[in-house]
């Protein structure tokens, strides 16, 4: 297995607010990381900077070996995302969405992806319906079709399940196993879930203050810290960071 | 740059008239007032004078041109502000997207949005008041060309300038083009502004599309040299505005003003 994302040394200042601390982390093909961290740690900022949104003071981010400073559309090529943040304009349909970034990311056969797409995250019904009088989990099932559009070998995921419902929020985590099982890519996953983190994400990275605390197995980690489940440890994170520093 | 991204850009817009009246409406409303008005007044004007000058040429044609060059800038302008008001750019920028694939985007909409507008004035213009582009020949196209340049390069500008300051700045777009036609000479030869206004006359390239169509109308030689200075001022505007536009964008990347942008600055 070969990286999708390798980040060295990534730091992002404010002025004088360091916002990402000199982070290095990687993805694997076919890998779940779960990027966790209380509000305010740093997650949207790194991710925003895989995307080539938000520059980077310093550092380096390769996507498939593609070098995102050097090489910035090559790289997007073969990444997307979706975030709660981002909704698709919501005066173009469903269909239309999928269709514009569908260009704008040059997919192949785009009406049969859409197609593929439409019954994946059962949106069929919903084809012709503004993006913007949808749910807001209806929403999310849109934004999540258009980031997997592209087949992405890299995938980044902002609290993808945020406003689903139990059962549907189920699914979707279904379908992103099955994405990464497949090999088809690596997926980078912010969640303040850490149910979900533990039952999704197969390595786990603990931001604080802009900086990996910790770093390892979801299941394995709050044990190897002395805590009964990641909630907890989780907690002592948002809390007591210091009490963590250089374990 | 791929032909499939910027084809993007272009289709969302069609996609966007398409099921909205409020955006067809205008593309043709205010310029068939704007004609219908300055027809009516050229007339009444022509009913004083004796001599056998016509204001219909020289204030209806003005006009046309004028609104034209608006439309070009409002084309691009209006297809930028859509990424503004649905809150898109973090879903646009985060695409393989290049600067130049969105900007040449962004130009084509404008195209097919202002030659509607263009061709609803012609028809007004001729079927109801007599003014004859066709009488002006092949020069005319020329000056649409430079009318047109301009009116990118300053639609280009003025989305920069949005991009930049927030998406308040947007009321300071709409008011640029009546601010540049008083030293523009829309309606009167530049020799009969102070020396200071001329002077900003002669660096915007529309002032040589009006001077020289007073020319014409007046009978004399096509201004060859008014033609190639214009057209040479709107296309060093036009490279300057895609600079500027390129510069403004990786300042918002540098910042995280683009993914921040309702916030409109960072402070």
């Amino acid at each position: 297995m070969h990286d999708v994302l390798t980040v060295t040394n990534l730091r992002k200042l404010y002025g004088d607010t360091i916002a990402v601390d000199a982070i290095s982390f990687s993805v694997q093909l076919g890998e779940i990381v779960g990027l966790v961290g209380p509000n305010g740690a740093g997650k949207t900022t790194t991710i925003n900077t895989i995307l080539g949104v938000l520059q980077p003071t310093s550092g380096t981010i390769l996507i498939d070996g593609v070098d995102l400073s050097k090489h910035r559309s090559r790289a997007l090529q073969c990444t997307n995302f979706e975030a709660v943040y981002a909704p698709l304009p919501g005066n173009l349909t469903v269909v239309q969405n999928l269709r514009i970034f569908a260009m704008l990311y040059s997919v192949k056969n785009i009406s049969t992806r859409i197609e593929e797409l439409l019954q994946q995250f059962e949106l069929d019904r919903f084809r012709n319906t503004k993006c913007g009088v949808l749910s807001s989990g209806e929403q999310t099932r849109v934004s999540l079709a258009k980031a997997m559009l592209n087949s992405p070998k890299l995938l980044l995921l902002d609290e993808p399940t945020a406003s689903l419902d139990p059962a549907i929020a189920q699914e979707i985590r279904a379908k992103l196993r099955d994405f990464s099982r497949a090999a088809s890519g690596g997926v980078l996953w912010t969640s303040h879930n850490m149910h979900e983190v533990a039952e999704v994400c197969d390595r786990v990275l603990f931001l604080s203050h802009g900086k990996i605390l910790l770093e390892g197995d979801p299941k394995r980690l709050p044990r190897e810290h002395g805590k009964n489940s990641l909630e907890e440890l989780f907690l002592t994170v948002a809390r007591q960071p210091l009490t963590l520093e250089g374990r | 740059m791929s032909a499939k991204r910027t084809a993007a850009i272009v289709l969302r817009q069609f996609y966007l008239f398409r099921g909205s009246p409020a955006r067809i409406f205008p593309l043709f409303a205010w310029v068939a007032i704007d004609i219908v008005l300055w027809g009516f007044i050229t007339r009444y004007l022509n009913s004083f004078t004796s001599s056998r000058y016509n204001f219909v040429p020289a204030l209806l044609g003005a006009v046309l041109l004028w609104d034209f060059f608006t439309r070009v800038m409002q084309g691009v302008t209006m297809a930028f502000f859509e990424d503004v008001w649905s809150r898109n750019f973090l879903n646009v920028f985060a695409t393989p997207l290049l600067i130049s694939e969105y900007l040449t985007g962004l130009i084509l909409s404008s195209i097919w949005t202002s030659t509607i507008g263009l061709i609803v004035m012609l028809v007004l213009a001729q079927g109801f008041f007599g003014l004859s582009f066709l009488g002006y020949g092949l020069f005319l196209l020329p000056f649409l060309f430079l009318l047109f340049l301009c009116g990118i390069a300053l639609g280009i500008f003025a989305s920069a300038s949005v991009l930049r300051m927030g998406p308040a700045a947007e009321w300071l777009v709409w008011p640029i083009p009546a601010m540049l036609s008083p030293f523009a000479g829309v309606f009167y030869p530049l020799s009969i502004l102070p020396p200071w206004m001329q002077w900003i006359g002669r660096v915007l390239p529309p002032s040589y599309v009006f001077e020289g169509i007073r020319t014409i109308i007046a009978g004399r030689p096509v201004p060859r040299f008014d033609l190639l200075m214009g057209t040479s001022l709107a296309l060093l505007y036009l490279a300057l505005s895609c600079w500027f536009f390129s510069r403004v964008y990786h300042h918002v990347v540098r910042t995280g003003l683009i993914a921040r942008y309702s916030a409109e600055t960072l402070s």
